[in-house]
């Protein structure tokens, strides 16, 4: 187990408020002092516009921010850091495929597949490009637990699909779908596949030649990165024939007045200055994360949900949902009698931070037959304490709304 | 208690045995609204009399006590009123959920409860569902087809 006593007091956030039980983390992870100081040093020391410039402060930028490319290639196991496409989050990521993959090549009748338990960012984007090119989107049920019904996945596979887009681990349910067992069903299938990667790559170890997907989308923020910084990362003979999705600087090659070429990879996606500070700062927060260890981080919060919801069981008030196992370090849950909403306003109060919504998955709250659930999802420096400073809250809430409303 | 502010306990009594809810015959004014961002929904109906007064309003839905208790607390303030009057209470309220101006004590009834709300800006939101709904149903005749929509 993370030592999380210790583990807090790298992060600042926890200084400026002492007592701070925070379980938002699927939102997004508060920032270590190593993630702050790598973007302070950065613009203290070596900013500068990356990539053109001859001067040694912009060859340091460049080099600083190529490196961070390395690290975060190395870090998901890609092959080639030209694999690695910064964009700003895991949406941007999947919309750049939407765009400069599936707009340009699907053709009406095609048939794209999604699954019940996708974000509404791996979920819109699709009903869009499918609108607007005549494709079909097929989604992809779930059994009773929550796990993705795969006699479904096997049916709308049979019937040909151009591309599946799915999600390694639920935002909501917590499920952790078999994603290199799926890949190869799908490509085998002749089908592109997406996996969004933004509620796994923070918490376990990913390693994108293993699962065999052909795209790979996450958020920075999500995994004590700084925001506005994400990944796609894509074969690259898929990314060679792609069209780019912005245009302006830094994408081209060669430009006339009456047209332009392409710059090599990854640059061709990056249009513009990119979030320098961004990637350099997701790297530092790849190295802290690494130091702790993937195993650990993921063997942490398997524990910490686990107690969680033991605890929450055994109070009889609360209703959980998701698969028990394999699941992700968060639980999405409901108190009894009382709406998401109102707990976590109550929860709030007491300093312990979670969230109450659809969580960007309203097809899946209508799956679930409500209309919102609370949900706390676990880091590096969550403790046990911090679960049972949860469940204490949480019982607060249920004896004021018992006297309240009788 | 530190949440003691924003569930007073008229608000409390609002949310537990709430007023004026149900449906309501014959309307002639109604509209439904949907806060996508946490799944409440609030449905509210109105019949006018010869004189332009709100004769009898109703309201149904489900959500958080805040959005529940603010609705029944709407219905109370509104019966009786002359239309006219009515809209003018809707801007007051909405202003005063805003923040923007207006004293507690200037709106009737049992609303200056809800004054601990504007603490929580999204929960003001919940809030405000149902005077958004009324607005509507006040332009509508009856009955409008539910929409989506939010403050």
């Amino acid at each position: 187990m993370l030592r999380a006593e210790e583990v807090k007091k790298d992060f600042p956030i926890f200084a400026s408020h002492p007592g701070l039980v925070y379980l938002d983390n699927a939102a997004t992870t508060q920032k270590p002092r190593a993630v702050i100081e790598a973007l302070v040093r950065y613009y203290s020391t070596a900013n500068a516009n990356v990539h053109r410039a001859a001067y040694p402060l912009a060859e340091r930028a460049t080099e600083m921010f190529e490196e961070a490319r390395r690290r975060v290639a190395r870090f998901i196991g890609a092959e080639d850091p030209a694999e690695v496409v910064f964009t700003r989050n895991a949406t941007e990521a999947i919309n750049l495929v939407a765009y400069a993959w599936a707009r340009r090549n699907l053709r009406p009748g095609d048939r794209v597949a999604v699954t019940l338990m996708e974000h509404h960012a791996n979920l819109v984007p699709w009903q869009e490009i499918c609108r607007e090119r005549g494709a079909e989107l097929e989604f992809i049920g779930l059994t009773p637990e929550g796990h993705l019904n795969l006699e479904e996945f096997e049916e709308i596979l049979s019937r040909g699909v151009r591309i599946l887009a799915l999600t390694q681990a639920s935002n909501v349910l917590g499920t952790i779908n078999p994603v290199a067992e799926l890949s190869a069903r799908a490509r085998r299938a002749g089908a592109l596949v997406l996996v969004d990667g933004a509620q796994s790559v923070p918490h376990m170890r990913v390693d994108v030649r293993e699962l065999g997907a052909d795209f790979f989308a996450f958020s920075g923020h999500k995994m004590l990165g700084p925001t506005g910084i994400g990944v796609l990362w894509g074969r690259r003979e898929l990314l060679e024939e792609m069209e780019p999705f912005l245009y302006g600087g830094e994408m081209i090659s060669r430009v006339t007045l009456e047209r332009a070429t392409w710059n090599e990879l990854p640059h061709r996606f990056e249009a513009g200055t990119p979030h320098v500070a961004g990637a350099v700062g997701l790297a530092a927060a790849v190295d802290y994360l690494e130091a702790l260890g993937m195993t650990r981080v993921h063997r942490h919060e398997q524990w910490l949900v686990d107690y969680a919801r033991q605890r929450l069981e055994e109070t009889g008030v609360v209703e959980i949902y998701g698969p028990v196992r394999p699941r992700a370090g968060l639980l999405s849950f409901n108190l009894r009698g009382v709406h998401p909403h109102d707990v976590a306003s109550i929860l709030g109060e007491e300093g312990v931070a979670i969230r109450a919504g659809h969580h960007c998955a309203q097809p899946l709250m209508d799956w679930l037959g409500v209309p919102a659930t609370c949900r706390a999802s676990f880091y590096v420096y969550n403790s046990l304490e911090d679960v049972d400073r949860l469940v204490e809250a949480l019982m607060k809430v249920r004896e004021f709304f018992r006297h309240a409303v009788g | 208690m530190p949440w003691d502010e924003l569930y007073q306990e008229v608000v409390m009594d609002h949310y537990s045995r709430p007023r004026n809810r149900g449906e309501l015959p014959s309307p002639d004014g109604e509209a439904e609204l949907y806060n996508p961002f946490c799944g409440d929904i609030v449905r509210v109906q109105i019949r006018r009399d010869g004189g332009g007064r709100v004769e009898e309003i109703r309201f149904q839905g489900q959500g958080c006590s805040i959005s529940q208790a603010s609705a029944s607390m709407m219905t109370e303030a509104v019966r009786g009123r002359a239309v006219s009057e009515v809209g003018r209470l809707i801007g007051d309220f909405l202003r005063f959920m805003r923040g923007e101006d207006g004293e507690a004590s200037a709106l009737p009834g049992d609303l200056p409860a809800l004054g601990g709300v504007r603490r929580y800006p999204v929960r003001v939101k919940c809030a405000t569902l149902a005077w958004h709904a009324l607005e509507k149903a006040l332009q509508a005749g009856a009955p409008e087809s539910r929409e989506g929509g939010e403050e």
